[in-house]
C-alpha cells in the first residue's frame, strides 16, 4: 500500500530523517517507534505532504507522491492525523467533520452516511456537533481530529502520536479504537512513543533511532528482541 | 428624531460601505497573513472599466456588473501576478510586489489613460433624493445599506454553510491542516481574491456615485479606509472587519455632526486620535481572530 524509499528531510543543516525506506502492506498496522527527536513525525510529515523532503521516494497504492503537496496526498487516499491534532478551534465539531470530507463535496449522502458512522464510532462528537471544536477537552479532540481523517474514507491513516498528552484511562480507548479500524480493513502507520502499547496492536514494527531505522520486523520480535526501555530513552 | 434617523441613516450607509471594503481586505490577510496593498486599485479598475464601456448603449446595471467582473479579474490577477511567485519565499518580498502591482496599475491608468478625472456613467436614481420619515437623504445611500445588507448576509451564509466557505475559514486558522484534508491551497487563496475583488468592486459602483468621476489615485482612500476599519476590528476575524467598518463610519459621522465648522477640515486628525486611544485599549482590535496563526 505505502512505500517509502531513501527518504531524506532536512532542516537547514541537519539531517532529521536519513535514508529511511519503509513498506505497510495492505490492511497492516505498523507502527514507527523511538525516542523524541528520533525522526519519526518528521518522516510522517514528509510522507503527508506536509514537510518537503531533500529526497527519496514516496508511492502509495503503486502511485508516486508529489513532494508537499498534502492536498494531493488525500486524493490518492491517505489521511493524516497530526500530532498537534490541529481541530480548527473555531469551527463547530460538525463542521470540522464535514470539512474531513472535503474531496468527496458532491457526495452529500454518503458524507451523511459516514458523518453517522463516526459519531456511532465516537458517540462524545455527537453529543457536541454544534460547539466549538476548540471547547472540547484533549482527549476528544484527538477522537474529532481521528474521526474527522475517517470522514475522506482513506485506505491508509497516518496516526502521529495519538496519545500524546492524554490521560492513561483515555490512552487506552485511543488504542482501542486504533485496533479496531485496523480490523475493518483500514490501512494504518502510527507513530508512536508508547511502544508497549503500539507494539500490541500492531503487525509491523520500525524503530527509529537519530534519522534512521535501526531495527525493524514483526511487532512480536521487535517486542521480545528489543529492551523497550532503551526506546523511551533512545539508548 | 430626524436628527438621531439622519445621522443612523448616514452611519449605516457609510458603515455599508466601509465595512464590505474591510472586508475585502481582511479575507486576503487571514489567509495568508498578508495586507493587499494593491487592493485600492481594484477600485480604480471598476471605475475606468465603467469609464472605457460608458459610451456604450448597455444598460447601466450591465455596465455595473462588467465593472464589477473587471474588480473580480484584476483581484484574482494579483494573486497569480504579485503574490503566487513569491509566496513561498518571504513576507517583505510579497508586500513590496503588492506595492509594486499596484504602482503599475496606476502608472498604467496614468500613461493610457489620463492624469484628469474622468467621467463615469452613473444612473439617474443615484442623484435622486428620497424622504423617509422626514429625513432627505440620496437614494444611492439606501442603497448602499441595501447592498451592503445583501452581500455581507449572503457572504455569512455561504462562510457558514458552503463546504468552500467552511472550508476558507478552516484555512484561516491553519492552513496545512486545511490543506491535509484536501483543500487545495490555491482554491482558496484564489476564492480569497476573487471575494476580496467583488467587495472593491460593488464599493466601486457607490464610491464612485458621490463624486462621478475616476482618478489613478482613487484607490488610495479606499485602501486607507479599510485598512483602518481591519485594524480597529481585528485583523484577523471578519466580523471584527464589518464591526470596525461601522465603527469607523459611526466615528467619522458623529464628528461630521458634532464638530463645529472651523474644525471639521481637521476632523481625521479627531478620528485618527480616536482610532490610536481605541488601540491603546484594544491592541489587537476588538475582536480576536481564529486561535492559531502559522503563515503560509
Amino acid at each position: 500500500m505505502l512505500e517509502v524509499s531513501a527518504l531524506e528531510v532536512r532542516y537547514g543543516a541537519i539531517r532529521a530523517v536519513r535514508g529511511v525506506s519503509l513498506r505497510v502492506a495492505q490492511g497492516e498496522l505498523a507502527v514507527l517507534l523511538g525516542a523524541n527527536g528520533a525522526g519519526k513525525s518528521s518522516t510522517l510529515k514528509a510522507i503527508a505532504g506536509a514537510l518537503r523532503p531533500a529526497r527519496g521516494r514516496i508511492t502509495l497504492a503503486g502511485a508516486e507522491v508529489p513532494y508537499g503537496w498534502p492536498e494531493r496526498m488525500v486524493r490518492l487516499g491517505a489521511a493524516m492525523v497530526p500530532e498537534t491534532r490541529d481541530v480548527f478551534p473555531d469551527l463547530t465539531v460538525a463542521e470540522n467533520l464535514r470539512l474531513g470530507a472535503f474531496t468527496r463535496r458532491r457526495d452529500p449522502a454518503g458524507i451523511a452516511e459516514d458523518h453517522a458512522r463516526v459519531v456511532e464510532l465516537f458517540p462524545v462528537l455527537g453529543e457536541r456537533a454544534g460547539q466549538p471544536a476548540g471547547t472540547l477537552s484533549g482527549g476528544e479532540q484527538q477522537m474529532l481530529a481521528i474521526a474527522r481523517a475517517l470522514m475522506s474514507r482513506p485506505r491508509l491513516l497516518l496516526l502521529d502520536e495519538p496519545s500524546l498528552g492524554l490521560a492513561p484511562a483515555i490512552i487506552e480507548r485511543i488504542f482501542a479504537m486504533i485496533a479496531e479500524l485496523k480490523r475493518t480493513g483500514l490501512t494504518i502507520l502510527l507513530v508512536e512513543q508508547n511502544a508497549a502499547q503500539a507494539l500490541a496492536i500492531a503487525d509491523r514494527a520500525y524503530v527509529m533511532r537519530l534519522g534512521e531505522i535501526a531495527a525493524s520486523g514483526p511487532a512480536a520480535e521487535i517486542r521480545a528482541a528489543t529492551d523497550l526501555k532503551a526506546l523511551y530513552l533512545g539508548g | 428624531m430626524t436628527a438621531a434617523l439622519q445621522f443612523v441613516v448616514d452611519v449605516l450607509s457609510l458603515g455599508g460601505a466601509y465595512a464590505m471594503m474591510a472586508l475585502g481586505l481582511v479575507i486576503v490577510y487571514g489567509i495568508l497573513r498578508l495586507v493587499n496593498f494593491a487592493y485600492g486599485e481594484l477600485i480604480m479598475v471598476a471605475g475606468y472599466t465603467l469609464y472605457l464601456i460608458g459610451g456604450s448603449a448597455l444598460p447601466w446595471l450591465v455596465m455595473a456588473a462588467v465593472a464589477v467582473l473587471a474588480a473580480i479579474a484584476t483581484g484574482i490577477m494579483t494573486d497569480y501576478v504579485a503574490f503566487r511567485p513569491v509566496r513561498a519565499k518571504s513576507v517583505t518580498a510579497v508586500l513590496i510586489t503588492s506595492f509594486a502591482f499596484s504602482t503599475l496599475l496606476q502608472n498604467a491608468a496614468l500613461l493610457f489613460i489620463s492624469p484628469r478625472p474622468r467621467n463615469v456613467p452613473l444612473p439617474e436614481i443615484f442623484s435622486d433624493t428620497i424622504q423617509i420619515w422626514g429625513v432627505i437623504t440620496p437614494v444611492r445611500n439606501v442603497l448602499t445599506i441595501v447592498a451592503a445588507a445583501v452581500l455581507l448576509s449572503v457572504f455569512a451564509l455561504v462562510m457558514k454553510r458552503t463546504m468552500l466557505g467552511i472550508a476558507m475559514r478552516a484555512a484561516a486558522s491553519q492552513f496545512t491542516m486545511a490543506r491535509m484534508l484536501g483543500v487545495p491551497a490555491n482554491l482558496v487563496i484564489s476564492t480569497a481574491f476573487a471575494i476580496s475583488g467583488l467587495m472593491a468592486g460593488v464599493v466601486a459602483l457607490f464610491w464612485l456615485g458621490r463624486s462621478g468621476a475616476v482618478v489613478p489615485g482613487i484607490g488610495l482612500e479606499p485602501l486607507l479606509v479599510a485598512f483602518i476599519a481591519t485594524v480597529i476590528g481585528g485583523m484577523r476575524s471578519l466580523q471584527g472587519a464589518v464591526l470596525g467598518g461601522f465603527l469607523l463610519a459611526f466615528i467619522d459621522t458623529g464628528l461630521n455632526h458634532a464638530l463645529p465648522q472651523n474644525l471639521l477640515q481637521f476632523r481625521d486628525a479627531f478620528t485618527f486620535s480616536l482610532v490610536i486611544l481605541i488601540l491603546l485599549w484594544r491592541p489587537e482590535g476588538l475582536m480576536r481572530g481564529p486561535a492559531t496563526g502559522q503563515r503560509t
